[in-house]
């Protein structure tokens, strides 16, 4: 219990901060995620083959390929397509981008692709009459998504989106990779130093353990609330 | 292009490795889900309970941590290195197939679970009234339609062990991904790489896909109309 003093002596302190990294992180990607879900939801249902294909090509490649070869891919290729942006304009240095912004954007990737099977699933279940009925009260398309559909699949979604949400705060595990000092990355540096990794590394399931159980509970309750019918 | 080419060999040993844990580690897990779904129906609450925390701890922590546990933190303790286990445990390989057969293992046991849970009462009552024994019930009725009802979420998680197998190139391991870090942090390409590697993965992501709906389609007989 001593490494866990707060201060110089122990970890607690950097495990605490560690802790509130992996939680933005983790919601960070999520909300990455819902952004691409809301450009890839409509681009899936749409009737154009062309769109209809690209959709299916972003959630079968961040759904199929590994998470660690994802993160890989942004954590080296990132800096250089960034530097290749900036070389058009004129700028030759060296440019690192962020680990955080990396590490996001890599997961939010991922969390993007279920959220938009989540949202299609959610749209694609709603009874065809609700967009019969609106289209006959003379809504506009944009009002009636926004007062009439959108409503129902947020309720409908909930539950598949604590799972999603359960996901990603996994896998924010594997941006410790990148170097970015969440839980992971923090127990890996005090197991080091303290050459006591079994001790940090239990630890650090607790905490996730902990995360994950709350959020649980979290979504839970959402899900009662909103749950008229 | 030429050089992935030319990497093809290191590529294909990589393959291999991650067809291997992938394999090793999803029949060993299924054993374990099917132990600890019917451990599940126990009546005796601390069995019962025993395979629900089980469940819980392997599901609501991240792989990473549960591989570098066994990993790392187990041969930290000095009776573990001085038994018969440190011949196994001081090799990355089976540390990986350990933590990835536990992981999955936790997955398969709630989807072997949920399936036993859709079996229709009435089949049950029907069971019951021909005078069966529950030990029948259950062997007769209970775990063979519940494991077919539970085929289609297993795949899923056939396909996440597959993924999850991309954790072993933490451990030391050159599995596919651990080949593809190596040649990106050489050879800097990474878009190439990821292309090529990535689409390894989705090749073995589509015949799974394909072996689950051959499975599905064999085994169902029951529901045909």
């Amino acid at each position: 219990m001593e490494l866990l003093i707060f201060g110089d002596k122990g970890w607690g302190d950097e495990l605490f901060y560690a802790t509130l990294m992996t939680i933005s992180v983790a919601i960070t990607a999520f909300l990455i995620g819902f952004f691409f879900a809301f450009i890839f939801v409509p681009v899936k249902l749409s009737k154009n083959k062309i769109l209809k294909f690209i959709g299916n090509t972003y959630t079968t490649v961040f759904r199929g390929v590994p998470e660690l070869l994802i993160i890989y891919l942004f954590f080296f290729g990132g800096s250089g397509a960034v530097m290749y942006v900036a070389k058009i304009f004129g700028y030759n240095e060296y440019i690192e981008i962020n680990a955080f912004l990396t590490g996001a954007l890599s997961i939010g990737l991922i969390s993007g692709a279920y959220s938009t099977e989540v949202f299609r699933g959610a749209i694609l279940s709603i009874g065809s009459g609700q967009f019969e009925g609106a289209k006959s009260l003379g809504l506009k398309k944009i009002t009636y998504f926004i007062y009439v559909i959108l409503p129902q699949v947020l309720r409908l979604a909930i539950p598949n989106l604590g799972n999603v949400w359960q996901i990603t705060l996994k896998d924010t595990a594997l941006i410790s990779v990148t170097g970015l000092v969440e839980i992971m990355r923090q127990s890996y540096i005090a197991a080091g130093s303290t050459r006591n990794p079994l001790f940090f590394y239990i630890f650090a399931a607790v905490i996730y353990l902990i995360l994950t159980t709350f959020s649980l509970k979290f979504f839970n309750k959402l899900e009662r609330k909103y749950n008229f019918s | 292009m030429n050089l992935m080419i030319e990497k093809i060999p290191e590529l294909l040993n990589a393959t291999i490795l991650t067809i291997q844990l992938t394999l090793f580690s999803l029949i060993v897990g299924i054993f374990l889900g099917l132990f600890f779904a019917i451990l599940r129906l126990n009546k005796n609450k601390v069995v019962s309970g025993f395979s629900y925390y089980y469940s819980f701890i392997f599901r609501g922590t991240p792989l990473l941590v549960q591989l570098f546990i066994i990993y790392f933190g187990l041969a930290q303790l000095e009776f573990i290195r001085e038994s018969f286990l440190w011949t196994v445990l001081k090799k990355p390989f089976w540390c990986a197939i350990i933590a990835f057969a536990l992981n999955t293992g936790a997955y398969t046991a709630e989807i072997f679970r949920s399936g036993f849970e859709k079996v229709d009462k009435q089949l049950i009552d029907a069971a019951k009234s021909l005078g069966m024994s529950k030990y029948n019930t259950f062997y007769k009725i209970i775990l063979p339609v519940g494991l077919k009802r539970s085929i289609p979420a297993y795949g899923n998680e056939m396909i996440l062990m597959l993924k999850g197998t991309s954790l072993a190139s933490t451990v030391t391991l050159i599995d596919l991904t651990g080949a593809a870090k190596y040649i990106i942090s050489t050879h800097f390409n990474p878009v190439e790489v990821f292309i090529f590697t990535g689409s390894i993965y989705l090749f073995f992501t589509f015949l799974i896909h394909n072996f689950i709906k051959f499975i599905e389609k064999k085994t169902n007989y029951i529901y045909k109309t």
